[in-house]
């Protein structure tokens, strides 16, 4: 059973996950280099550990090629309840590092369940998504779906890792495939737009828009019935959504909040504070031009200017030491693998192991998407890493699992 | 479009980002300098500065170290305060300021505690420096100066300013350039290049080590020494003689072009700019409007030539024929002229008179109406003017030479646009601008250019570029510009008649009693009238004394020119100047005591003072 897996594995996918994980430990050995100890093995610093993480992780896959595929289809609600279990159990027994309760501490070793969370909630959705009694334009279908989704993001939300909570959003892209409604999509594109208007240009300026697109519309639509009730009510609701977005934002969330937002939006320029971390991380990048200052040869890198940046921040090192060039090759690698998923996804023959597949290029497309855009300022500065690049066991491990799992799926597609 | 929704969102998404990283990495070049400043420490190695020697091989410039007591604050232990401030010099109370002042600096960088310790304090202080953790001595260096005079022809070094940052990236701020004279001129020669070495700093700014493991660094490059044309000694002598004196003397060698000796007066000890008097020597110096010690009259004073002027004349009235050496021009204390009867004086003598003659007496109205058939040759005074003005500038006048220091003026030789511009009606001939026969009215030029012209004639015909640098690390200056013969327009065998006339003017002419025994010596005296302002009213001055000369006559060794600001007649003190320095520089010696007890015990200062005094004063007396 297992050796029939191994040949028709996709080696595709393999290759790009190898080059990633190379690349990532390459950089997390630069980010930690001393020119006076320059040990590639030791387990005291991060590259070390890493080569660990890494040798481990290998391990997993082949624990997870060996196992039955049926296995995780049956027991998806077990491991979504386990690994729900383990995030309740975070609040009595959690081990508290910046402010996050966020990891078990096992000796000198910590787990973040939050990562592996993120595997039983898409084995869970992919489970029920694919039971012949769910129907996505059923509202109750959609209420036990936003529950198996929004129990794991609320106990994240509440260690509190917004950033981690976040991704979650991500399985709007495996529920849109399967047959969610556009509206759901579009409303909330039209609440995240509203939102970033609102902070951008200030609400009244906002709601004036409105009105007078409002008016417009009307204009050219005026045959039409009920239009201007239509647009009376949709009006309401987006004021009075800005009007609340504009409370919240001043009056709800903590200044370090309105600081992050107000870096990104380019209202306030901050080199010093806050956006520290975002300035030196693109100072590292764009000080890699064409082809890189070449490995641990960065200057920004070696000066260990970026904060957290063998997590984090580890692209930064990788844009300073590799360049354009190097960069380049690291997103054809990334956006390649989920692509590669995306289609190997689209060829599954059980529903379960497609919306398992969508499952899991969201969450690897969402830390990018997310990860990405904060090391070069185009996002705000949220705490996630890397998949298969920034440094940590928790995330490696279950970035691993989540990938595998799906690869272990499409080697077996034609045996059911 | 379910299936692909995705699809098109990944895709869109690695091409944002891809044009962002272009923007980041590419486009954006901001961001390598700034990681420049951030992550890498430029540690520039500053090379000795070239030694300038005179033409002799005596040293004039050289360095000496100074030493600045530096405090890194993070690494102070506590020590004896007491005994550090009497090794330095200073109160306790300054020591805690300055120890403040660095902390508020920063705790982790160096910052000067005392400048410039003198080589003593700087012994005693190096012995127990090991006492004192967190303090070190940091070396620099200044210039030395082995000679008290031709600070105009050295210039001084000083922090180079915000404008010559902007322009030129060799410099950084706080690095020393060369500010005037052969110090700013030479500035890249003397200065050699600085190495440079890159240290990667951590994020609070410490030094980790060497950058890319010094691949980029680079050694300094000492700078390179400078031999003058200036003979420091004939140097020396020229600002003896001209104390109490305002004006210049400039030397040239005739057949190189080489300036012997560039006296400007008042000047000043070049030494005053060096250390921690420096700025104060230096404002007070500049807003000496009254003395000017910074004002180069040698290279910037404009003055009319006077009398040495007609020996120009003379030469081209010569080369285009319109005279010849035994025609003779009478003068009856004088030259009429024009419709209403004007005249230009002069002064009693033989007459009629030839050139020789002429020349050695200074006859205005030989020279008037020599000047006359010059510009009345050509069909129009226009062309006249015009024609003449071509020989005059052939022999470096009207414009600027092109020696080698930074500052010049360029004289003025008036051309025909100049006089139609005065006269709109264009109706002006030849006698209109008489006064430039005997070089006043609208002639100007500054001494160089009247020591250059001197050289000139001494040649018979041609002349190098004045220029004070002989040599640069033991190579001749090369320099095409100094070494390429300027030829004049006017023919050697022309020389010899105004030669003679000039060696008559020591013979039994204005300068007779100048002579130096052995030494045949030809020269043109000069009396120059000019005026000022007081209160707005135009006022007469006592005479500007001139003179310009050259020996030995048949192989010149030395051309020169002296002005003498309100000196009265043209023998009388630059006369009695010029003929010590050609000895001085011939012989080495003087045998002419009288002449230089004469001007060493006479002063102008009282001469100076008359118009600044406001009350009523006479002049030429």
């Amino acid at each position: 059973m297992s050796k029939s897996s191994i040949g028709a594995i996709d080696w595709l996918s393999i290759l790009f996950f190898l080059f990633l994980l190379a690349f990532g430990w390459v950089n997390i050995y630069s980010t930690t280099y001393n020119p006076d100890t320059p040990a590639f093995f030791d387990l005291a610093q991060y590259s070390g550990k890493q080569f660990l993480w890494i040798g481990a992780s290998l391990a997993l896959i082949i624990v997870i090629i060996s196992t039955d595929t049926r296995f995780f289809e049956r027991f998806s609600s077990i491991i979504y309840l386990a690994s729900l279990l383990l995030l309740v159990g975070l609040f009595p027994f959690g081990k508290t590092i910046s402010g996050a309760t966020s990891w078990y501490s096992i000796g000198s070793f910590t787990l973040q369940p939050s990562e592996f969370a993120k595997i039983g909630t898409a084995l869970a959705l992919s489970k029920y998504i694919s039971d012949i009694q769910t129907d996505l334009k059923n509202l109750k279908s959609l209420g036990y779906i936003a529950l198996i989704i929004a129990i794991p993001a609320l106990l994240i939300l509440a260690q509190p890792d917004a950033g981690s909570a976040m991704i979650f959003a991500a399985f709007l892209f495996p529920l849109h495939r399967e047959g969610l409604t556009g509206y759901i999509l579009f409303i909330l594109f039209t609440i995240a737009s509203l939102f970033i208007l609102t902070l951008l240009f200030g609400v009244n300026w906002v709601v004036g828009s409105l009105f007078i697109l409002g008016i417009i519309i009307y204009y050219f639509l005026k045959k039409q019935r009920g239009i201007l009730l239509f647009l009376l009510g949709g009006f309401a609701a987006m004021s009075a959504y800005c009007y609340s977005v504009d409370f919240v934002f001043h009056n709800v969330f903590k200044q370090h909040h309105r600081d992050r937002f107000n870096i990104v939006l380019g209202k306030t320029k901050d080199t010093r504070g806050i956006g520290y971390n975002t300035n030196q991380s693109e100072i590292a990048i764009g000080n890699g031009r064409w082809f890189g200052k070449g490995w641990t040869e960065g200057s920004q890198t070696q000066g260990n200017f970026v904060p957290e940046q063998h997590t984090d921040y580890i692209f930064s090192a990788a844009g300073e030491e590799w360049g354009f060039i190097g960069s380049l090759a690291f997103i054809i690698a990334f956006l390649g693998l989920c692509l590669r998923v995306l289609h190997l996804a689209e060829r599954q023959k059980s529903q379960f192991s497609r919306v398992y597949g969508y499952g899991v290029v969201s969450i690897l497309f969402f830390h990018f998407l997310i990860n990405i855009g904060m090391v070069i300022g185009l996002l705000p500065t949220v705490g996630i890493p890397l998949p298969f690049l920034s440094y940590g066991g928790s995330s490696l491990w279950a970035f691993t699992i989540l990938l595998f799992v799906f690869l272990k799926m499409d080697a077996d597609r034609n045996k059911r | 479009m379910r299936r692909y929704l995705l699809h098109i969102i990944i895709i869109l998404v690695g091409l944002i980002y891809l044009g962002r990283l272009f923007y980041l990495q590419i486009y954006d070049t901001s961001y390598t300098n700034l990681s420049r400043n951030n992550a890498v420490k430029t540690v520039f190695e500053y090379p000795q500065r070239g030694n300038i020697f005179d033409r002799n091989g005596k040293l004039l410039v050289s360095n000496q170290p100074s030493y600045d007591v530096m405090v890194i604050p993070r690494e102070l232990k506590p020590f004896d305060t007491l005994e550090f401030c009497s090794l330095l010099g200073i109160t306790k109370e300054k020591l805690k300021k300055q120890l403040k002042r660095a902390r508020n600096y920063s705790t982790r960088l160096q910052y000067v505690v005392v400048p410039q310790l003198s080589k003593e304090e700087y012994a005693f202080l190096q012995e127990k420096m090991h006492k004192y953790e967190g303090f070190y001595i940091q070396k620099r260096s200044l210039r030395s100066y082995k000679t008290k005079c031709a600070a105009n022809v050295l210039g001084f070094i000083t922090e180079v300013n915000n404008r010559i940052l902007r322009k030129d990236d060799y410099y950084h701020s706080g690095d020393l350039i060369g500010k005037q004279g052969v110090e700013e001129q030479y500035e890249k020669e003397l200065r050699g290049s600085k190495g440079v070495r890159y240290y990667q700093k951590d994020r609070f700014n410490r030094e980790i080590g060497p950058y890319r493991e010094g691949k980029l660094d680079t050694l300094a490059v000492k700078g390179k020494d400078i031999k003058l044309s200036i003979d420091i000694e004939l140097q020396e002598y020229g600002e003896e003689l001209m104390i109490g004196k305002r004006g210049g003397i400039i030397a040239l060698e005739p057949k190189t072009g080489e300036v012997l000796a560039l006296v400007t007066a008042p000047s000043y000890a070049p030494e005053l700019l060096v250390g921690r008097k420096r700025s104060a020597n230096f404002t007070k110096m500049h807003y000496d409007s009254i003395n000017n010690p910074m004002y180069d009259r040698g290279l910037l004073a404009e003055y009319p030539p006077g009398s040495p002027f007609k020996t120009l004349n003379a030469l081209i009235a010569l080369q285009e024929g319109v005279i010849n050496t035994k025609q003779r021009f009478s003068c009856s204390n004088g030259y009429y002229y024009g419709v209403r009867g004007r005249k230009m004086g002069c002064h009693p003598h033989a007459s009629p008179l030839s050139l020789e003659y002429a020349t050695a007496v200074s006859c205005n109205s030989y020279f008037a109406q020599t000047y006359r058939k010059i510009v009345e040759k050509e069909a129009t005074p226009q062309d006249g003017i015009d024609n003449w003005r071509r020989h005059l500038r052939s022999f470096g006048l009207g414009g600027f030479l092109g020696y080698d220091l930074p500052i010049g003026r360029p004289g003025k030789i008036p051309t025909s646009k100049y006089y139609d511009a005065i006269y709109p009606s264009k109706r002006w001939k030849g006698i209109t601008t008489l006064s430039n026969a005997i070089g006043q009215g609208e002639v100007l030029c500054t001494p160089i250019q009247l020591a250059n012209m001197t050289a000139a004639i001494a040649n018979r015909g041609y002349f190098y570029t004045p220029h004070v640098v002989k040599g640069i690390d033991n190579e001749y200056n090369k320099n095409p510009r100094y070494t390429q013969r300027k030829q004049t327009t006017i023919d050697s065998i022309h020389f010899e008649p105004v030669i003679n006339g000039m060696r008559k003017v020591f013979t039994q002419g204005t300068a007779a009693f100048l002579q130096i025994p052995g030494i045949p010596i030809c020269g043109k005296t000069g009396t120059a009238e000019n005026f000022t302002k007081i209160d707005g009213k135009r006022t007469q001055l006592t005479d500007h004394s001139i003179f310009i000369a050259f020996a030995p006559k048949d192989d010149p060794q030395i051309a020169l020119a002296v002005f003498v600001e309100n000196g009265y007649w043209g023998a009388r003190y630059a006369g009695r100047i010029a003929s010590l320095m050609i000895e001085k520089y011939i012989r080495r010696s003087i045998t002419a005591t009288h002449l230089e007890n004469w001007v060493l015990n006479h002063s102008l200062e009282e001469e100076y003072a008359k118009p600044l005094s406001g009350l009523p004063f006479t002049i030429n007396n």
